[in-house]
C-alpha cells in the first residue's frame, strides 16, 4: 500500500462552488504517492478552496474525493477520524491556537491519538519544535512570537504525528527570501526522511521549480484545471500561452 | 495661476466630427461638468477625439470624466480618438482597461425590486434558524458525548473560563444587583407608605429578588459580558483558521470550544444569580431601614416570613436556562462569524443582542409555566 508511485489521493469530477457560485468546476487529477504537488493559479482561482475541499472541511457541489482508495464523503466517522490523524495540515498564518503555548500546540494531538507519557509528549513535541528551528521556544504563546516563527511552528505542529500527506497554503507567503528557501529544504527533507505526500498551495516560482513533482495549473475565468505535470516541463512545453507566462512571470517573448 | 475652472467646450469638425476640447484645470479640487448632456451630441457624432491644447494640470478627475465620455460613445458606437489627450492620461486609460472586468464579478443585487428584496430577507431569516436549529442539534451530540465521557476539551481551558465568567463577575454582579434591590424598594415603598403598609416591601423585594429580578439581572449582565467576550473568542479563532485547525486535527470545536462554555455558564450563573438574591435584598433592607422607619429586626423577620426555598429554587431553574441561553447565543454567532476583523465585532454585538433577547422571551415563557403550574 505504500509503494511509491501509486495513487495516494484521486479527485474525480470535482465541482466547487460557494452557493450559487462556482469556483472550479469538473477537476480531475491524481497525486501520487510520495510526490510534492503543486497547485498552481492565480489569485482567487480557488487554490485556497480546492484545499479546503481535500482536508474535508469543504463539502463538493459535485465529484468525489478518494484517499488510498477510501472516499471522504462517504466514510463513516470512525473512518474519517482515521484518515484525518493522517493529514498534516499547516495554514496560512499558522493558525495556532492562540491559547496554548506552542508546545501544546504540538502535543495536543499526541495527548489525544497516543497512550505516550506526558513526558514522552513534551520531549517529542520539543523534538518537532526543534526540527523547524524553533528549539527552546516551547513556552511561548504564538502571539508572543514573528509570524515567519508562528508558520514553522503551524509545520511543527502539521508533523506532530508523523503525517502521511501534509497539505500547504502558501508556505513561503510572507517569509524572506532566505527563511522561504529554508522551508522548501525542510519540506523535501520531510519528504525523504517521512515518505510523506505534500501538497503545496504557492505562487513562489523558485519553489514551484525546485521541489515541485508534479502539479496542476487552474484558471480563473475558464473555471477548471488547464495544465498538468511537473512544473519544469510545464515551463516550456506547455502550450497554453497562459500557462507559460505564468510561469516565466510574462517575461519570455 | 488664476482659479482656472475645468471647462467643456464642444465643437463640430469635418465628416460629423466630435471635438471635446478641454480648458482649465481638472484636478480633485474642481467639479466636473456633467457627461450626460453630451449623451445627443455623441449619439449623432461619427466620431470623438480630444484636445488638450489648453488644458491646465490634470489628475485622476480628468480621467473619471474620459471614462464617462467613453462608456457615454460606447454605448452609441461611437469611435473614439484618444491622441488629442496627454500622453500620461492615454497611459493611466489603457491601464484600466489591460484587465477587463470579470464576468460575473459586479454585485449587481443592490437595485433588485422590493419584492425580491423581500423575498431575500425571508431566505436569510429561513437560513438562520436553520443554522439556530442544527447548532443545537450538534450541542445536544456533544453533550451526549460528555455523558458517555467521550468528549474531549482541556481541563486548563474549562477552569480559566469558570474564573472569567465566575469570580471575575463578581463586582459587576454586586453592584448591579444591589442597586436593582434599592430601586425595587423605593418604588413598592413609596406606594405601600400610602396605606401605612409599608413592612411588606421586605415581601416585595424579597420576592422580587429570588423569583425573578436576580436571575434576569445576572443573565444580562453575563449577556453582555461573557456571551460577548464568547463570541468574539470563537470569532477570532474562526478569522485565524485556528476552529479549522481543530476540525483537521480530528477535534469537534463543539467539544472542544462551546462544551467548556455552555458547562461554566450552567455552573456559574446559578451561583451568581444566588448571590444575586442576597445582595438585592440587602440593598432593599438598607433602603427600608434609612429612609422608611423600619428596623433591622422587623425586616429581617418579614423577609424570613415571605420568602422560603421555593422562590430561590424557581429563581435558580430560570438563571440556568439563561445560563444556557447566553452560552449557546455567544458561541453561534461567534463560529457563525465571517473572516474578516469586522465579522468579529458583529458577532460580538449580535451574540449581546441575541442572547438578551432569548433571555427576556424565556423569562416570560417561565414565569407563564410557572404561573400556570401554580408555582
Ligand atoms: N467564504 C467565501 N464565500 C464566497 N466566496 C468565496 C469565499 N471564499 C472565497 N470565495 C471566492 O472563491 C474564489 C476562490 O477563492 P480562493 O480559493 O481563496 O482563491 P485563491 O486561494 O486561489 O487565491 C474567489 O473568487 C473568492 O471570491
Ligand atoms: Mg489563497
Amino acid at each position: 500500500m505504500t509503494n511509491p508511485g501509486s495513487a495516494h489521493v484521486e479527485v474525480s469530477g470535482l465541482t466547487m462552488a460557494y452557493g450559487g457560485f462556482v469556483v472550479q468546476r469538473d477537476l480531475d487529477f491524481t497525486i501520487g504517492r510520495g510526490d510534492i504537488f503543486v497547485i498552481m493559479g492565480g489569485s482567487g482561482c480557488g487554490k485556497s478552496t480546492l484545499l479546503r475541499h481535500l482536508v474535508g472541511l469543504q463539502q463538493p457541489a459535485a465529484g468525489d474525493i478518494r484517499y488510498s482508495g477510501t472516499s471522504f464523503l462517504q466514510a463513516s466517522p470512525e473512518q474519517r477520524a482515521h484518515l484525518l490523524q493522517r493529514f498534516g495540515v499547516m495554514y496560512q498564518q499558522g493558525a495556532l491556537w492562540s491559547s496554548m503555548t506552542l508546545a501544546e500546540n504540538v502535543a495536543l494531538a499526541l495527548e489525544q491519538y497516543t497512550s505516550l507519557s506526558p513526558a514522552e509528549i513534551r520531549e517529542l513535541a520539543s523534538f518537532k519544535l526543534a526540527l523547524v528551528g524553533l528549539a527552546g521556544f516551547e513556552d511561548y504563546y504564538p502571539s508572543e512570537i514573528s509570524g515567519g516563527m508562528q508558520k514553522r511552528a503551524g509545520l511543527a505542529r502539521a508533523m506532530a504525528l508523523d503525517p502521511e500527506i501534509l497539505f500547504f497554503d502558501e508556505p513561503s507567503a510572507g517569509l524572506d527570501p532566505i527563511s522561504s528557501r529554508r522551508l522548501d529544504e525542510l519540506i523535501v527533507e520531510l519528504r525523504e526522511s517521512l515518505g510523506a505526500t505534500i501538497v503545496i498551495v504557492t505562487h513562489e516560482l523558485p519553489s514551484i521549480f525546485t521541489i515541485g513533482t508534479n502539479g496542476i495549473f487552474m484558471d480563473a475565468e475558464r473555471r477548471t484545471i488547464v495544465a498538468s505535470g511537473n512544473p519544469r516541463q510545464l515551463r516550456t512545453e506547455c502550450e497554453d500561452p497562459k500557462v507559460r507566462e505564468f510561469l516565466t512571470r510574462g517575461e519570455q517573448s | 495661476m488664476t482659479a482656472a475652472e475645468c471647462l467643456l467646450e464642444v465643437a463640430t469638425g469635418n465628416d460629423g466630427e466630435l471635438i471635446l476640447r478641454l480648458r482649465g484645470d481638472w484636478t480633485v479640487s474642481r467639479t466636473l461638468p456633467p457627461s450626460e448632456p453630451l449623451r445627443p451630441a455623441i449619439a449623432g457624432a461619427r466620431s470623438l477625439r480630444f484636445d488638450d491644447s489648453t488644458l491646465l494640470a490634470w489628475d485622476s478627475l480628468l480621467i473619471v470624466f474620459l471614462r464617462r465620455v467613453m462608456a457615454l460613445a460606447h454605448s452609441h458606437e461611437v469611435p473614439v480618438d484618444v491622441h488629442g489627450l496627454p500622453q500620461g492620461a492615454q497611459r493611466l486609460l489603457a491601464l484600466s482597461r489591460a484587465v477587463p472586468e470579470r464576468a460575473g464579478a459586479q454585485r449587481t443585487d443592490g437595485r433588485a425590486a422590493w419584492l425580491a428584496r423581500l423575498g431575500a430577507s425571508v431566505i436569510v431569516v429561513g437560513e438562520g434558524l436553520r443554522a439556530l436549529l442544527s447548532f443545537i442539534g450538534e450541542i445536544a451530540l456533544a453533550v451526549g458525548r460528555l455523558l458517555r465521557g467521550q468528549a474531549r476539551f482541556r481541563r486548563a481551558d474549562f477552569l480559566l473560563i469558570l474564573q472569567q465568567c465566575g469570580a471575575q463577575a463578581l463586582p459587576i454582579v454586586s453592584l448591579i444587583s444591589f442597586l436593582v434591590g434599592m430601586i425595587l424598594a423605593y418604588v413598592g415603598a413609596v406606594q405601600l407608605k400610602q396605606f401605612g403598609a409599608q413592612i411588606f416591601v421586605a415581601d416585595l423585594v424579597g420576592l422580587g429578588m429570588a423569583r425573578e429580578m436576580g436571575a434576569m439581572m445576572t443573565a444580562i449582565i453575563m449577556a453582555g459580558r461573557t456571551g460577548a467576550a464568547f463570541a468574539a473568542q470563537l470569532g477570532t479563532m474562526t478569522v485565524g483558521e485556528e476552529i479549522d485547525a481543530l476540525r483537521t486535527s480530528g477535534f469537534s470545536p463543539m467539544d472542544f470550544l462551546v462544551l467548556p462554555r455552555m458547562l461554566a455558564l450552567v455552573l456559574m450563573v446559578p451561583l451568581l444569580c444566588l448571590y444575586a438574591d442576597l445582595l438585592g435584598i440587602l440593598g432593599g433592607a438598607v433602603v427600608a431601614i434609612t429612609s422608611f422607619d423600619i428596623s433591622f429586626s422587623q425586616y429581617h423577620d418579614q423577609t424570613l416570613a415571605a420568602l422560603d426555598l421555593r422562590q430561590f429554587g424557581l429563581g435558580l431553574i430560570k438563571a440556568a436556562v439563561f445560563g444556557v441561553l447566553v452560552a449557546i447565543a455567544g458561541c453561534l454567532r461567534g463560529m457563525q462569524c465571517g473572516r474578516s476583523a469586522a465579522a468579529v465585532g458583529d458577532a460580538a454585538t449580535s451574540a449581546v443582542v441575541t442572547g438578551i433577547v432569548w433571555i427576556i422571551v424565556a423569562d416570560a415563557l417561565l414565569t407563564i409555566l410557572y404561573d400556570m403550574l401554580g408555582w
